[in-house]
């Protein structure tokens, strides 16, 4: 392996500071109208399209939200790509003049924190899972290259930025006259999930722990997922904000997510037991789930891997 | 107009090495990492054009899980004194290190077939190089596309991956019979981490971390042998096939980049499916 490891280190020389400059230029079109809702006074919800990233949508393709307190703002990710973080940011203006004071990443995906970008001038706290400094460092690089490459010149601009007060159980945010309670959670959709609560409103923010409509992926623990999806049933909620899709009653919105993750458990345990291999397993695994859900063909595949690789060491 | 400009070291060495190594997606040869490593590692050998009469390469289209890409690559003789595959290369064009692994294998291996795990970490070509008894060289090479959006080469819990370490499982897929090749899995259970260089954004540094060496043996002798590193996926899984007499002992050793070895043993037993017993062994 002597090979390797020198083009390894041969490669890693040629990393040299680039210069990447974005002008300020009017929003890709798919953002002009950037639609916000008002699920309950004072939260402000932007509902990304149930799709994947391409140049067309720009990276809209989270739920981006905010939550005005009277003394400043707290934003709740910021989409796909650093244009998404700037429409957020004028939807924001032209609710309120308050500050910016946090800026909550419910996980490491690309598609909520591309645009954290757009509120660097604003100063605020940027407040994150304990893990997800370090999974940023890991994914990073591999995330703006495939947004470079997907995307082209709509992806300029669009940066990590790495939080500046993390969270390892739970912290709460004051936004003067209300107070965000913030929680980590245990490997689940990935490894640095948080969910962000408004004890004010009642507006439960789930992050990726829950879609609507948007296939389920597992980037973390499937039984993680279901664990999660466990307690946060023991949660009242009066209106409940997915990662992906709509907002919808509370707790019923579980209930489709669970059946899925439910099928699959079953499904990759038993091709596990008949000794059928992972490049197998996907090929037949949770096909019952296919009309059910957007976007199956992109990730169900990729599900079914994360949960092989993880229950084949269960038996 | 205001400009916004911003200093950004992350991104570039992958941005310049997939530029490199994407190269045609319908001509393998077109590959300028795949150039160099013909140069270097193959010395210029010169591959003979019948390769797909001799191995299979089994990849998925797309790397749905860019961490966990299940490969195959599979042998079209069983081994024989006359006629046999001695060294497989596994090499990832679009990878940081693109040799991913050098398997070798022998008389006793039964079949040169070997499946396992990568990452994937670009649009690239994906390689299998394989030398016959003869020394005559055969190349089949297969485009895999990477997942788009959150599906990345980083393993998903790189602290449960730690606590681990070095567990194994050794297993025989298939009711052994004297003198026919028979299905085993190895399975070890190892971060297997790329590590993390110092970058002015994180301030996060990781020493790499991974299994560089696998021998496989029956009754002491090799039959599967893989020198490796971090392009095999967290937790690296090989399936392979060795030819059984009556009883004995299939015995696997792992060693990684840390000088960390582990090891276990498990009895041949003909009269069923051999499921393995073993915890580690540090040593």
């Amino acid at each position: 392996m002597q090979f390797a490891r020198l083009l390894h280190w041969a490669l890693r020389a040629m990393v040299l500071p680039g210069l990447s400059c974005a002008a300020a230029e009017p929003p890709p079109a798919a953002l002009r109208e950037f639609a916000i809702e008002t699920p309950a006074p004072g939260v402000y919800v932007h509902y990304g399209r149930v799709q994947i990233t391409t140049p067309e949508n720009a990276g809209d393709i989270s739920n981006v939200g905010f939550v005005v307190g009277e003394r400043c703002v707290a934003v709740i990710d910021t989409g796909g790509t650093y244009a998404v973080g700037r429409a957020l940011r004028g939807a924001i203006r032209r609710v309120t003049d308050k500050p910016v004071c946090f800026v909550i990443n419910t996980h490491v995906h690309p598609d909520h924190v591309f645009g954290n970008r757009a509120f660097v001038d604003d100063r605020p706290e940027f407040v994150g899972h304990a893990r997800l400094t370090e999974a940023m460092a890991r994914r990073g690089p591999n995330y703006l290259n495939a947004l470079r490459r997907d995307l082209g010149a709509v992806a300029d601009g669009s940066e990590l930025v790495v939080p500046t007060r993390t969270v390892t159980q739970t912290l709460a945010l004051d936004l003067g006259g209300r107070t965000l309670s913030v929680r980590a959670w245990p490997t689940a959709h990935t490894d640095q999930d948080l969910t962000v609560h408004d004890s004010t409103s009642g507006v439960l923010f789930l992050g990726d722990l829950v879609f609507e409509r948007h296939i389920p992926v597992i980037d973390g623990k499937l039984r993680g997922m279901l664990a999660a999806l466990g307690e946060l049933k023991k949660l009242s909620a009066k209106v409940a904000i997915p990662g992906h899709g709509r907002a919808a009653s509370w707790p019923a919105v579980l209930v489709s997510e669970q059946r899925y993750l439910e099928r699959l458990l079953a499904g990759v345990k038993k091709a596990i037991a008949e000794r059928r291999t992972l490049a197998q397993a996907v090929q037949t695994v949770g096909e019952e789930e296919r009309n059910e859900w957007a976007l199956f063909d992109e990730f169900h595949r990729r599900n079914v891997t994360a949960a092989y690789a993880e229950l084949e060491w269960e038996e | 107009m205001k400009v916004v400009c911003s200093v950004l070291a992350v991104g570039v060495l992958l941005a310049s090495t997939s530029a490199l190594a994407r190269g045609s997606e319908t001509d393998p040869n077109q590959s300028e990492i795949w150039n160099k490593v013909h140069a270097s590692l193959f010395q210029g050998a010169r591959f003979e054009t019948n390769a797909e009469q001799v191995i299979v390469l089994e990849t998925p289209a797309r790397a749905e899980d860019a961490s966990v890409v299940p490969i195959a690559i599979r042998a079209r003789f069983a081994q024989s004194p006359e006629r046999r595959i001695d060294k497989v290369w596994l090499i990832v064009d679009g990878n940081p290190s693109p040799l991913a692994a050098e398997f070798q294998f022998t008389p006793d291996s039964g079949r040169a077939d070997i499946e396992t795990r990568i990452r994937i970490e670009e649009y690239t070509f994906v390689r299998a190089v394989a030398r016959t008894g003869d020394g005559k060289m055969y190349m089949v090479a297969n485009y895999v596309k990477a997942s788009g959006g959150c599906s990345a080469p980083a393993g998903k819990d790189p602290a449960v991956a730690k606590a681990n370490l070095g567990k194994m499982r050794l297993r025989v897929e298939e009711k052994p019979v004297a003198g026919k090749p028979v299905l085993a899995q190895l399975m070890v259970s190892h971060p297997n981490d790329t590590g993390l260089a110092m970058d002015q954004l994180t301030r996060m540094y990781a020493p790499p971390h991974f299994v560089r060496r696998v021998e496989v043996r029956y009754d002491g002798k090799p039959v599967m042998t893989a020198d490796v590193d971090f392009s095999i996926s967290e937790n690296p899984n090989f399936r392979f096939y060795f030819t059984p007499r009556e009883g004995g002992e299939l015995e696997a050793s792992v060693v990684d980049n840390q000088e960390l070895k582990f090891s276990t043993v498990m009895k041949v037993d003909g009269s069923r499916v051999a499921s393995a017993q073993p915890e580690r062994t540090p040593q």
